[in-house]
């Protein structure tokens, strides 16, 4: 390849496309890689606290069914039926990405990002009820019964489960609302949106981790035989 | 440039269908609570939220079309949860038969004295 050739590929680099990489599509395999990789440390961080819920259950069942009734599963069915709706509406706006439409892509990420504040809107309602009602474990942790002591694990349970899927809904808010400027600004096309995609895979495994969490918490059937 | 390096663009119509399926297995989730299967409770709800994450997993992370490597990645993924939860359940499971001298706990959680 002649000298002048060669400066005439560098001119027709993508300006998203580092200098390691031989085009687009490599560039956006290996990030969709390592995307996934993160997701499989994620699942691991949440697999934890799943172990310790289903060990805790087991050896408690009546506690966490005594507990899941102080539980609303009207607002928790309401939530996954808004958070389902978000993974739709981030599902869209990487398909306008691929498709090229920014307009689009700016509407359904706004849309994504209004969800999930609803959810976390529905998630501060919950929590309040839960402190006006003193089923905070610690200090002011009341419960009456027997069950008192492994009722205040469930809730440990509870908010660390919750409250860790909230966060992660809390860090993906400002980077979908990041991901809205750049897209009004042009930022990303049909050649070029592997950010809107990779986003698009950490908001649906936070929806995956809710699907899980819904039925564990909030709906433990009180009828189960102990 | 190979064909799996192809970006792939889902029909709107698909996630509109797996949108809808993923509702109507909410309801059923909380249909299925209110029945009571025994000790198939749990099995149960756990099932149905699994149908749910596969559907996720596939369509709206496009898992469906993905690289083999990508697959790979999530697959392993799932691999090592179970090993988390089998090695962590093999202790629990294994207390209590394998040492008789481990504490003992009440239904409601007091430790109990040793006899």
């Amino acid at each position: 390849m002649s000298e002048a050739m060669a400066h005439h590929a560098e001119a027709d680099r993508h300006p998203a496309l580092a200098h390691h990489f031989e085009g687009l599509p490599e560039q956006k395999e290996a990030a969709g890689l390592g995307m996934w990789l993160f997701l499989a440390q994620e699942v691991m961080f949440f697999g934890g606290l799943f172990t310790c819920y289903t060990i805790y259950r087991n050896l408690y069942p009546a506690a966490f069914a005594a507990g899941s009734a102080h539980l609303n599963w009207k607002l928790g069915a309401f939530n996954t039926a808004v958070l389902i709706g978000s993974s739709l509406t981030m599902a869209m706006a990487v398909h306008a990405a691929a498709v090229g439409k920014r307009r689009q892509i700016v509407a359904y990420l706004l849309l994504t990002v209004a969800l999930g504040s609803v959810f976390l809107g529905v998630k501060v309602v919950e929590y309040a009820d839960k402190f006006h009602h003193h089923l905070v474990p610690g200090e002011h942790f009341r419960f009456e019964g027997p069950l008192a002591r492994p009722a205040q694990i469930y809730f440990s349970l509870y908010f660390a489960m919750t409250g860790l899927h909230a966060l992660h809904m809390i860090i993906g808010i400002p980077i979908l609302l990041t991901l809205a400027v750049l897209a009004h600004r042009g930022r990303y096309s049909a050649d070029y949106h592997a950010p809107v995609e990779l986003t698009g895979l950490y908001w649906h495994f936070v929806d995956i981790v809710w699907i899980f969490l819904f039925p564990l918490l909030y709906l433990i059937p009180t009828h189960a035989p102990h | 440039m190979s064909e799996r390096h192809q970006s792939h663009v889902v029909s709107p119509l698909l996630y509109l269908a797996v949108f809808a399926s993923l509702m109507v297995l909410t309801v059923v989730t909380v249909a299925a609570s209110r029945f009571d299967f025994g000790p198939w409770n749990t099995v149960v709800a756990l099932g149905i939220a699994v149908v749910k994450a596969t559907l996720v997993v596939f369509f709206f992370m496009h898992l469906k079309w993905s690289s083999r490597l990508v697959r790979l990645m999530a697959a392993a993924a799932f691999m090592w949860l179970a090993l988390l939860i089998a090695g962590a359940y093999s202790d629990y499971l294994g207390r209590g038969r394998v040492n008789t001298a481990v504490e003992k706990r009440s239904p409601t959680g007091a430790l109990l004295e040793d006899r």
